[in-house]
């Protein structure tokens, strides 16, 4: 948050607390601006919490421990598809999603374990490789299980999922107020994520200024003199695997219900490497950062691709580019220009895995 | 005299070199052992497979009456054996406070969910480690580079981080990797007074140097290696009159 308070133009430096109200007016009134242009902004506003709270997740395992994953959009996967098993029509189990949300993330927290037993002595280029093998493994069996038995329903994917129902509340369905006003139920979707997102990112913040959290950072550091100063590495790399497939489990829930349907083809290795783009480009360790990484990398090639077209074809009076080409091509561009300008990422990580003020603030410390 | 840490027979071979043979030493509670031997003598060697770097062929370590476990470091340094790296090994993003609180590590107890819904005695262990950790920034005289990041302090404070993150770990024996290697002669005497403190606050320290002045000046008993075996191990006055160890050092017709 005090990362987001401090991007403020002008106020962010000069006064905090006028930056500070301004982020969270920002926050809350974002869906509404959005509708004002139209509902499939709002839309994927709601896609960006998600990848915000992906980008979470993985900058826990990434940023904090220093484990590159590349398959971590498997564990979304499992959270995705622990909805469609346990509230879908699919096998006619319909479970509230109090259960079913902290089964996905149990369910990829396990995962998660048995990613890292393998890879526990694998470190940079080859637990990247076997990391990305293992998001590949999840998502063929999510393609292929629908034979001999179908559990998955294969490539088809899983239509027909419940809603996100909290207390009997459908979050999908539209409040009406009067018969001209009503609330859009993406827009519900929003606050609902939203609350999501907050849960998580102060969830990490904590695990981050505390003894497991220097435990990884340690481990990151040199994993050696952490075994040295007494640190059970593989036990604190295991917790770090497990605790960030839980905030991918529990995003791929959210996905589930949200969506209305899943198939593998929204767990390719493409979208695992969007997530790891969005860490490294907000800046590795650097919550706020990474925060920002995954609201801009969702948002400007959906910006992109609405635009693409009509300024083309009013430039050129063709369409020369394909938006999806487009697309790709300003997010490498992006990326380059982003390792040569700011190796770092938008907002680079400075250490913080302590609060010094605890005992430090009537002490004199230099800087 | 109480005997803290006994090695007996530690054998190690990496390949067809055997880098140790048959060492056998003891360690008294209270006292700076000092171990010394020319390069590849095999000091660091014995180093790693004290800490639970490595997993010794042979031989065994009793420390404080019982048998240490064999290559688990992280179960070495909770039974309190610390050490530091000859080359510095430093948590280098963290500051020199954080790399401290890392050390409070096994000392303390803070779990998952304790820290999740931060409990009461979670955030309460976590001010006394912050404290402790000033504390012993203080101790070894680099307290005003709290908040600095590892990575940007000088060498010589680097090496005093590394021993007060050793300390940390609440150890009754420390275990030093030539800690004076690379300090000129005002840092080394800084670094001589910081381990006599230490040693008086009850701390056993067990030091690895090439500084032959520094260890025959501080060490209350020597032990020397060469090619993997132990020589001789006494007290320094002893250990600077043997021919073997002259020979060692300088060679065989220096010995007479």
């Amino acid at each position: 948050m005090d990362e987001l308070v401090r991007i403020v133009p002008y106020f962010g430096t000069h006064n905090p607390k006028v930056a500070r109200a301004i982020v969270l007016a920002l926050i809350l009134v974002a869906p509404i601006l959005a509708l004002g242009i139209g509902p499939a902004w709002v839309r994927i506003l709601d896609f960006a919490l998600l990848y915000v709270m992906l980008a979470v997740g993985l900058n826990l395992v990434v940023g904090f421990a220093g484990l590159l994953d590349l398959g971590y959009i498997a564990f979304y996967a499992v959270g995705a598809y622990t909805w469609a098993f346990l509230a879908s029509p699919h096998f006619g189990v319909h479970l509230p999603f109090w259960i079913v949300l902290p089964l996905g993330a149990g369910f990829a927290a396990l995962a998660g374990v048995i990613l890292g037993f393998p890879v526990l002595r694998l470190r940079g280029d080859y637990l990247a490789i076997v990391t990305l093998g293992f998001g590949e493994i999840v998502r063929i069996f999510m393609n292929n299980l629908n034979h001999p038995i179908n559990i998955t329903n294969g490539p088809q994917g899983i239509n027909m999922l419940d809603s996100l129902h909290i207390f009997g509340w459908d979050v999908s369905r539209r409040i009406v107020i009067t018969d001209s006003f009503s609330i859009n139920s993406l827009l519900l979707y929003y606050y609902v994520f939203l609350a999501f997102v907050t849960l998580s990112v102060i969830l990490v913040q904590r695990l981050q200024v505390s003894r497991i959290g220097r435990a990884w950072a340690a481990i990151r550091d040199d994993d050696l003199a952490a075994k040295a100063v007494g640190i059970n590495v593989r036990n604190c790399k295991l917790l770090a695997f497990a605790m960030g497939a839980t905030f991918g489990g529990v995003a791929g829930g959210l996905f589930g219900a949200f969506q209305g349907f899943v198939s593998p083809e929204s767990f390719s290795l493409m979208e695992s490497i969007i997530v790891l783009a969005m860490v490294v480009f907000g800046g590795m360790g650097n919550i706020g950062g990474v925060i920002i990484g995954a609201l801009l990398l969702s948002w400007l090639p959906e910006v992109l691709r609405s635009y693409a077209v009509p300024m083309q074809t009013a430039l050129f009076g063709q369409v020369l580019l394909d938006p999806e080409i487009l697309r790709m091509l300003v997010y490498a561009l992006a990326l380059i220009f982003m390792m040569l300008l700011r190796p770092s990422g938008l907002m680079p990580a400075h250490s913080r895995y302590s609060r010094p003020d605890l005992v430090l603030a009537n002490k004199r410390v230099g800087p | 005299m109480i005997k803290l840490l006994e090695a007996q027979g530690i054998c190690k071979h990496f390949g067809g070199l055997q880098a140790l043979t048959d060492v056998s030493l003891s360690i008294n509670k209270g006292e700076i052992y000092g171990l010394i031997g020319p390069n590849g003598a095999g000091k660091t060697t014995f180093f790693n497979v004290l800490s639970g770097a490595y997993t010794p062929d042979a031989g065994e370590f009793v420390f404080a009456g019982s048998q240490l476990p064999y290559g688990e470091a992280h179960k070495i340094v909770e039974r309190g054996i610390a050490r530091t790296f000859q080359n510095i090994r430093l948590f280098r993003e963290l500051t020199a406070l954080e790399n401290v609180m890392v050390g409070h590590h096994t000392r303390s107890h803070a779990g998952l969910f304790g820290i999740l819904f931060q409990r009461k005695q979670v955030r309460e262990e976590e001010r006394l480690v912050t404290e402790r950790a000033y504390e012993l920034l203080k101790y070894v005289g680099i307290e005003r580079f709290a908040n600095t990041v590892s990575k940007n302090l000088s060498y010589g404070d680097q090496r005093r981080l590394e021993i007060a993150r050793a300390l940390a770990t609440e150890p009754q024996l420390l275990a030093l990797d030539e800690p004076a290697a690379g300090m000129n002669a005002t840092e080394t005497t800084h670094l001589r007074s910081l381990i006599e403190t230490i040693r008086h606050d009850g701390v056993t320290v067990l030091l690895i140097e090439h500084d032959v002045k520094l260890v025959m000046g501080l060490c209350d008993r020597v032990a020397v290696l060469d090619f993997g075996k132990k020589l001789v191990e006494d007290v320094p006055a002893v250990v600077q009159r043997s021919a073997a160890v002259i020979e060692a050092y300088l060679g065989g017709a220096h010995a007479a």
